[in-house]
């Protein structure tokens, strides 16, 4: 039987660092990918906080890290897993099309954007609902928009779309933002983004296409409607952890509980990047993550008396 | 770009898509899109396997807004399954191989 010294299910940043460095201990590795590698990598116009890398695509950074994890044996396959389950070897990770069996895995399976839920966003979906302003900013040209959220993937998407369309909106539920300084300070500064601070959006409307939203004061309880033509939602992310169920503790949001070392509740199950707990979900912080998982994946190995022992 | 997968523009439309009696899937995308980017190997997976069955091909909203436009397409990927010159089927965003699988699936006897 073929049997992987470590699978690790996730090809974003974490996924691919983790690839790297157990690649160059000469474990046997396979990176599971479920759509493409890159993860949330490839959703970013552009990187700059990133250290030693001035500014980059998104694309292009994910590609480099692939180009590396692969340059040093990490093998590549795509599949959905479906079920995770101990066996007496290890591991066997079941995807729609194949069973694999591992000794250890890495979990870095990051997370997807979260859904507001109100009446519309559902059915406008590709119709002016959108979480992706590189994407389908461009649809909106001119036109007016709105970007719902307070964090760095809020004001990021109204920075871009602000150069694009004629006015944007940053509908925020607080009256202050968690995003990074420097973006608020973007933001502040263009004349075509307003903040509607302390109000929630309760309806997206449109029939065909998204003309309207209407939102709620928070404070007041005042209601109103603004036209637009479309809602960007950058309301936080939700853990891509439903598989690890019950196998592997998880926080009360749905994210992987960790030692610092990323070992998990689970004997040779470790995790990395934005769907651990406590992570700062960034591409640097990531990276740190798939590093650590990659080490204490060897050690773990080495302690188990599944791999010789280095010295 | 696989070979199994055609370029649609404004020009080849009517007589490619829609006056097509193989179901056809098209792939709505532009150069900027990162998520479109993300669902090329598998679409080009999708015209591999189903080679006969199914015309697979890509279309430029930048290049053809026209074509775009009518479809209401403001949101990429947007895949449509026609079938005898009719949407079958629209997915919007991105999807795993195993997904799009499905949903040809579902046309395709």
């Amino acid at each position: 039987m073929d049997i992987y010294k470590t699978i690790i299910i996730g090809g974003g940043p974490a996924g691919l660092a983790a690839a790297i460095y157990t690649g160059r201990a000469r474990l046997r590795t396979l990176v599971l990918e479920k759509v493409a590698t890159g993860g949330q990598l490839l959703l970013t116009d552009y990187v700059e906080n990133y250290p030693g890398i001035l500014q980059t695509e998104g694309g292009r950074l994910m590609e480099t890290f692939l180009e590396q994890a692969q340059k040093f044996g990490a093998e590549l396959a795509y599949g959905e897993v479906h079920d995770l389950r101990p066996n007496a070897d290890g591991y066997e990770i079941v995807t729609g099309e194949e069973t694999y069996h591992t000794l250890s895995i890495i979990v870095a399976t990051g997370s997807s954007h979260r859904h507001i839920g109100v009446p519309g966003e559902k059915e406008l979906w590709g119709k002016g609902v959108s979480v992706c302003a590189t994407c389908d900013g461009a649809f909106f040209k001119d036109q007016i928009v709105a970007v719902i959220g307070g964090g760095d993937s809020a004001l990021t998407e109204a920075i871009f779309l602000k150069n694009l369309c004629r006015q944007v909106y940053i509908i925020h539920r607080r009256d202050e933002l968690r995003a990074e300084q420097i973006l608020q300070e973007r933001a502040i500064a263009a004349s075509n983004i307003s903040f509607c601070w302390n109000t929630v959006l309760e309806e997206i409307v449109g029939e065909k296409e998204v003309t309207s939203v209407r939102v709620k004061n928070v404070k007041t309880g005042e209601r109103s409607e603004i036209a637009l033509s479309a809602v960007f939602v950058a309301i936080g992310m939700t853990p891509n952890s439903g598989f690890l169920r019950p196998l592997v503790k998880l926080d009360e949001n749905g994210f992987v509980l960790a030692t610092h070392q990323m070992a998990t509740s689970a004997p040779g199950i470790f995790v990395a990047g934005d769907v651990r707990s406590a992570s700062y979900r960034q591409i640097a912080t990531s990276v740190g993550d798939g590093v650590t998982a990659a080490m204490s994946v060897e050690l773990w190995l080495e302690n188990s008396g599944l791999i010789p022992a280095l010295k | 770009m696989s070979a199994n997968v055609k370029t649609f523009t404004s020009d080849n439309w009517d007589g490619e898509v829609l006056k097509s009696t193989t179901p056809v899937l098209v792939d709505f995308w532009a150069s900027w899109c990162g998520p479109c980017r993300m669902i090329v190997p598998h679409v080009e997976a999708l015209a591999e396997k189903y080679l006969g069955k199914l015309v697979v091909g890509k279309l430029n909203v930048d290049e053809n807004p026209n074509v775009s436009g009518q479809y209401g397409i403001r949101g990429i990927p947007t895949l449509l399954l026609f079938k005898n010159g009719k949407v079958a089927e629209q997915v919007v965003g991105v999807q795993s191989k195993e997904q799009l699988a499905k949903m040809v699936d579902r046309h395709i006897s």
